[in-house]
Order: structure tokens, then sequence, then C-alpha cells
């Protein structure tokens, strides 16, 4: 098929587009009317999603047991340390197939962005990529300090100089494609809560 | 068939084209919301069009430079100059990976390739598992909507369908417990599937990335568990650099549905570890359309469907009446562009209002694209004898004012006397109910007024 690729990029050469330069951008300025954490609790919701606060480092396992998707759950996996309840080793699963039925995964996310409520994980902090969607119930435990107010933040503080897998989650999985009426949980996590833990900045 | 005659059928269920219409103007509503709240929208309007001119400019560089970062991650990229070779692409490869079971994520790329239809007559069997996707797919139709593809359905035809296919209850039309039935039977599939197929919201020249949107999650679903990744992308898809990527991102999901964002935006730099991920770059027509000055900007679209939801014509007529895999004005020029002769009513599918333009997150100048289109199609075909005789009649009275007057008179009385029978026969009353008449003309009241 390199014949195939040879003759698209010649049509494409051929096809003379006028050349263009790009001139350096700065994006608009951000939304500032609300503080931060306030900015991110309404996006949150927008997006349907939930907002927990874990006030010190040693709070994290409080506040995850204070959540209602904890109750009752009975198969809890956690890609974070320290989570009394995990019950699930997701590493030692081969088969991602086997986490299915999960009622709760705990994952770390890397940022939160305030304008969207959207979390940024990094598929490499996760033992599978699978635990995001096949859990009933997703908890992202952010740093409380890791909130940016808009995506171009966000982005100034990622990397892609390798293969990996990145995604941004903003609340849980969703659909309206039955005469538009929201539903949660079309496929993936039908709750999806963010922690923010550790003491925010003042 | 042509687009009237078929959004004639859509007409046919009253009830069902006024939902259609409002639902849409509700989606349409919740985008202005979401681009009024955000400060500085218009200069991300600016900055997108910028970026994808840009990017389409030097199209063939961006995607050497994709190919080139994609194969370092560990990816294949294949080229395909059209639907045929882009089917058979896929099939191979998935052959080649013993792959008899797939789950596929939306992409209108392989519904205008006609993939499924392909793959099945291969033995392969193909689950879309989109929820709206899913439906039409059950149904055999295509879809009507580039982001919402079961808009023209009700939620008891969606229960029946269920009940039938999927075992919901007879009766069934809760869409939360519709939905629900939906899910069982999704993922039952993505447990059993051996290879995912999606499409692509973009690529990334500079990194080898491929960024999917979706609200369901299950293009995530589809990829994390299976061996084998295949990426099903047209070639205009490319942005130049990731930093590219918040300006679109911000734009996107707030043009389409008015939501901030999609529930899941997945970054693919190549396979997972012990899997195998290909890219299948599509051309079918991109090449010609981008050596077209007049239309070439059509490439620039990123499928928000903010044009379809904002078009008065589409949201009265249904995306089924189009004909094609993209409805409503950027689905128009698109078709038209590549098949003028078969998409001939196409260009005629818009009252030139200029919503669509003003809604167009990379502001493609469509109507001016139609207005192209229409040309075209006068200087094929010509003029009808009924346009010719019109016009005709129209130049003569122009040229004598006083007879266009009295003819004007004459008509203000006349079209009172019209039986509404006769009235509803003609092309323009078929639809409209007569408008109030003055009883003097403007120029009569012009001539009052200076007096």
């Amino acid at each position: 098929m390199s014949e195939a690729r040879a003759a698209v990029l010649a049509a494409l050469r051929c096809a003379r587009a006028p050349a263009r330069a790009l001139a350096p951008w700065t994006p608009p300025p951000a939304p500032d009317a609300l503080p931060l954490r306030e900015a991110l609790a309404r996006a949150l919701e927008g997006v349907g999603g939930r907002l927990a606060v874990a006030p010190g480092p040693h709070a994290l396992g409080e506040a995850l047991e204070s959540l209602p998707c904890f109750a009752g759950a009975r198969r809890v996996a956690s890609a974070l340390p320290g989570v009394a309840r995990a019950n699930v080793d997701a590493g030692t699963h081969w088969d991602a197939r086997d986490l299915d039925g999960l009622d709760v995964a705990v994952v770390p996310g890397r940022l939160a962005v305030a304008e969207n409520g959207a979390v940024w994980v990094d598929g490499a902090a996760l033992p599978h990529r699978a635990l995001l969607w096949l859990a009933e119930h997703l908890v992202l435990v952010v740093p409380a300090d890791a909130v940016v107010p808009d995506l171009h933040a966000a982005y100034a503080r990622l990397r892609f100089d390798g293969p990996g897998f990145g995604v941004f989650v903003a609340g849980p999985s969703k659909t309206a494609d039955i005469e538009q009426a929201l539903v949660f949980g079309a496929q993936g996590p039908r709750t999806t809560t963010l922690v923010l833990a550790g003491t925010p900045p003042t | 068939m042509s687009h009237p005659d078929a959004a004639a059928a859509f007409l046919a269920d009253p009830a069902r084209a006024a939902w259609h219409d409002a639902a849409l103007w509700h989606v349409r509503e919740r985008r202005d919301a979401a681009a009024g709240a955000v400060p500085g929208w218009e200069a991300l309007r600016e900055r997108a069009a910028a970026v994808r001119r840009y990017a389409l400019a030097h199209l063939a560089d961006h995607l050497e430079a994709f190919e080139r970062q994609a194969t370092a991650l560990g990816a294949r990229v294949h080229f395909a100059r059209d639907a045929a070779e882009h089917n058979a692409l896929v099939l191979e490869i998935l052959r080649g990976a013993g792959a008899k079971r797939v789950v596929k994520s939306k992409s209108m790329l392989t519904e205008e390739c006609g993939l499924n239809a392909h793959l099945a007559r291969a033995g392969i069997d193909v689950v879309d598992t989109d929820l709206g996707e899913r439906i039409v797919q059950l149904r055999e139709e295509p879809p009507s909507h580039i982001v919402m593809p079961a808009i023209h359905l009700r939620r008891a035809e969606v229960g029946a369908l269920f009940h039938e296919r999927l075992g919901a209850p007879a009766g069934a039309s809760d869409p939360a417990a519709l939905a629900e039935t939906a899910r069982r039977h999704l993922r039952a599939a993505f447990l059993r599937a051996d290879a995912g197929i999606t499409g692509a919201n973009f690529l990334l020249a500079d990194t080898g990335g491929v960024v999917v949107c979706t609200n369901e999650g299950n293009a995530d679903l589809g990829t994390a568990l299976p061996r084998l990744h295949v990426v099903c992308a047209g070639i205009e898809k490319v942005l130049p650099r990731a930093e590219d990527l918040p300006v679109f991102l911000r734009l996107l999901a707030r043009s389409a549905t008015g939501q901030p964002i999609t529930a899941y935006t997945s970054h693919f730099h190549g396979p997972r570890p012990g899997a195998e991920m290909h890219v299948v770059l599509v051309d079918n027509g991109r090449s010609a359309l981008l050596a077209d000055p007049a239309l070439r900007d059509a490439l620039a679209c990123i499928r928000c469907g903010a044009c379809l939801n904002t078009c008065p014509v589409y949201r009265r007529s249904g995306g089924h009446s189009y004909g094609t895999p993209v409805a409503g004005p950027i689905g128009a020029v698109l078709a038209a562009a590549r098949d003028p002769v078969r998409h001939a009513s196409l260009p005629f599918a818009s009252t030139l209002c200029g919503s669509c333009r003003d809604v167009c997150p990379v502001k493609i100048d469509l109507p001016r694209q139609l207005v192209a289109l229409r040309e075209a199609v006068r200087a094929r075909r010509g003029d009808g004898p009924a346009v010719r005789l019109g016009v005709r009649l129209a130049a003569a009275l122009l040229a004598r004012p006083r007879l266009a007057e009295a003819a004007g008179a004459l008509a203000r009385r006349a079209l009172a006397l019209v039986p509404e029978p006769l009235w509803r026969r003609t092309p323009w009353g078929r639809a409209r109910a007569r408008p109030p008449l003055p009883r003097r003309s403007f120029r009569a009241l012009y001539r009052g007024r200076r007096e």
C-alpha cells in the first residue's frame, strides 16, 4: 500500500493550497470571576461529577469512607497506596476483563481543570487503563494544589514525549442518545467523584 | 431521491418533525449559553480557524510527520486512496490478528466508507458501541446526525426495538431503563471483542498522538480490552501540534452539545504494551476537495454538528433526507462537492440565512460554498422552463414601472381570491399559510407620506 501513500501525498501537494504561516498566539485570559475551587465545583456539577475534600494527607481514607459509593462496596481496587478498603489487586489481574463488575476504582489524577471539571489521568499511573471504565463508580484523587483554571494551563503542564495513554475525565459516563434524555452510567462509571487531597493553598 | 422529496417523507409525521425541530433548537440554545460563558470565545474561533487552515495548507508535511512519530511510538500507519482500499486494509489488519468480533466506536469515516457491510460480508461481527449508533445499526439504517445518531427516533421506537432485539420488557420507554439494557448488552460485546475500531477527532503531527472524544467511554472500553486497536481517520484530521489541542477541545463540545468538554478525551500515543495499534489514513476525495479553492475550507470541519443543529432546513427535514453520511449544511457541501450530479438538490437545501457560518467553531463560510455549488448546478443544467419564464416575466414587469404597479395592485386583490385547495397545490403554498396582504403598495404608502 505504499503506492497509495505516495499517491495521496502527491495529490495533496498538487492541490496547491496556498502556504500559510501560523502566528504566535496568546490564549484569552481564563475566567476569574470565581475562586478556582468554586469554579471547579460548579463545572463538576455541570458535567454530573461530584466533589469531596480530604483536608490533610492522612484524611484520604476517611474522606473515601464517607463517599456514598463506598457504602456497600464489595469489590474495590485502588491504584493509590493506603486505601484500606481496596481488596482487589488490579495489578495481578493478567486479563483486565476480570475487573468487570468492580464496585469502586480509586485512581490518582494529575490535575483538575476548573473551567470544565476535567481531571487528567495518566495511564502510566494505573495497573490497567480499563480500571477507569469497568468500575461502577470511579474516584479520582487529585492534589488540592493541582487545580488549573483552563485547558490552556492544563496542556502547558502535560508532555507527550513517548509512548503512553492519558485521558481527561469529566464526570461519569453519559448519554443523551434516547430523546435527548440525560442518563449517567451509559457504558462506564455511573458516578465519578473528584477528591481534592491535601491542604489547599490559601 | 431529491432532498425535498425525502424531506416530505420526514414531514409526513408532523408530531415527530415538530419534536425534532424543537429538540435540536434546544441543543443550539445550550451551545449559545456555553459559548457565551467563555471569555474570548471569538478569539478561540479565530485561532481554531487559523490553525485548521494552516494544517490543511501543509497537509502532506503534517501527515508525514504524524506517520513518523506514530511509527516511532509503535503504531502502524497505512494510507488508503478510497473507501475500497480503506475497507480492504481494515479487513486485512483484522484477519492478520485473527479478529472475528469487533467493537466500533463512532466514526463517520467508516460510515462514509461502508465498512460495516464490507466486514459483515467477510464474516466479521461488528458492533457499533455508541448507544445512538447501536440503535440505528439494529434498525439497519444510517445515523441521521453526526453527534446524535438517533435524534430522529422517539423513545417508544427505541423501546420496541430493544424489546425485539435485546430482550427489554414490552412497552419499555424510559430512557434510563433502555440505556441500562443497552449497557448490559454492550458490556458483553466489549468483554468478548477481539478488536476495537475507533475514529479520531484529532491526529497530532508533532507527537504521533490520536485523540478521541466520547461521552459514553465506549471508545475506551473498546480499546482498553482487546489486543488490537484500529483507528480509521480522514487525512484532514491532523493538527500541527499537541499544544493546539486546548483551543479545539474548548470549542468542540461546547459547539456540539453545550457541554464544556466531553466526559472522556483520550490521548493514544502508540499501542498498549503487548498490543497492536494501526492507523488507517483515508483520502476518499479529500485531496480533490483541497484542490478546489472555493470549497477547500470544508476540510477544516471538526464535526461538532453545530451547523446541523442551527439549520432551519436540517431541523425541519431530518438527517436522512440528505441521503449522505454527513447531513446538514456541511454535509450538503461535502456531498455535492464529491458527486454534484447525484446530490444536485443539496446545495439548495438551505435558506442561506448564514446561521451555520455564525456558529461554526472554525468559521467555515458554508453559505458562500452552497452558493458556489448552486452556481455549478446551474452552469451544468441551465435553468428549468419555470425559472426561465419567471425571470422573463419579472424582467418585463420591472422594466415598466406602471405595469409593475398595476400587476402588484391586481395581485394584492387576486391572491385573496385563490381558493384554498388551489393555493395548497402551489409549490409555495404547500407548506405556507397565505400572508395577510396590505391594501396599499409600498410605493403608494411612500407617496402618501411625502404629501
